[in-house]
């Protein structure tokens, strides 16, 4: 297979996906063989040595978000046949609350792992509101002349607001880890997505 | 060598290959291959995910009479370089605990 022939066969297999990113696939491998032919290989050599057209189209679909495949499936199929129609109508009372149900379970995934992200932020935004109407109240009572019940608020302020602060960069770095392993878990629906597409092309 | 960890490391080496100076593909491959087995279809998800976390910038540069992409690594690529070093100095403390020699013997 020369160079051309293989880059057809990727950009068949990436047909439906944005134009911007099956060009950036297809510069990247065209740049390859064109190295490896500077680098001594005939063209053919070098195609063989990049490896199966499947893998190199699952390995680019494999890093495409969620949404766009999804475009780009429906996008891809052709038109359904009369009788398909009427199946697909027919199975409705089956298909449908079952999809809901998978489409409505990814959509609690996403929520719960965004409502995590809330909350640490929420208890964060109570400390510090503490800490700052503390320390505002402090300055109101010392004015009003309790100087006492001024520095015990004041204390409470303080100690707030540094806890809100000491809280902010834990929570930075667990909502890292949380949004990390939310998107684990889609990359793991995604790759049975990939699977499934990669079967219906053949 | 275990998958997750071998996928982790993966991103590293490619920082770590444009670390110096800015490269292409090619040359990435040739770099990281002594260290690890890496494919052209594992090299450009990679690059694709680094250039969408702000890890590296991508520009293009005359070659032969082609354009040849180059990748540059940024201010975060380097970071993820710090911190792999500092992670890695706490698991080689791990396989010391690990690999001692019996004290009792």
């Amino acid at each position: 297979m020369n160079k051309k022939q293989f880059l057809d066969e990727i950009k068949q297999k990436l047909r439906g996906l944005e134009e911007s990113d099956v060009k950036k696939s297809i510069d990247y491998y065209d740049e390859m063989i064109d190295d490896y032919v500077e680098n001594g290989k005939s063209e053919e050599e070098a195609v063989s040595s990049l490896g199966s057209v499947d893998d190199i189209a699952t390995s680019i679909l494999k890093e495409i978000s969620l949404p766009k495949l999804v475009k780009a499936g429906i996008k891809a199929k052709r038109k359904l046949l009369w009788w398909e129609i009427a199946l697909l109508v027919i199975g409705s009372p089956v298909w449908v609350p079952i999809l809901l149900a998978v489409v409505l379970i990814l959509l609690s995934i996403y929520i719960v792992i965004w409502s995590i992200v809330v909350a640490l932020y929420s208890i964060n935004l109570a400390f510090a509101a503490v800490g700052v109407s503390g320390i505002a109240g402090s300055v109101f009572l010392m004015v009003l002349g309790n100087l006492y019940q001024g520095l015990f608020y004041l204390g409470i302020g303080l100690v707030f607001s540094g806890i809100a602060i000491l809280l902010f960069f834990a929570f930075n770095k667990i909502s890292v880890y949380v949004i990390r392993f939310g998107n684990l878990i889609f990359r793991g629906i995604k790759s049975l997505f990939i699977r499934k597409r990669g079967l219906s092309n053949e | 060598m275990d998958i997750q960890l071998k996928r982790g490391l993966l991103d590293i080496c490619v920082l770590a290959a444009i670390k110096n100076k800015d490269s292409y593909g090619y040359q990435i491959i040739k770099d990281i291959k002594p260290y690890l087995t890496i494919s052209e279809s594992t090299l450009y998800p990679i690059l694709r995910r680094l250039e969408g976390a702000g890890c590296l910038t991508v520009h293009s540069v005359e070659h032969n009479g082609r354009l040849r992409k180059y990748y540059h690594i940024t201010q975060a690529g380097i970071n993820r370089l710090v911190d792999f070093s500092e992670d890695w100095k706490e698991i080689m403390s791990i396989y010391k605990f690990v690999e001692r020699e019996d004290a009792d013997k």
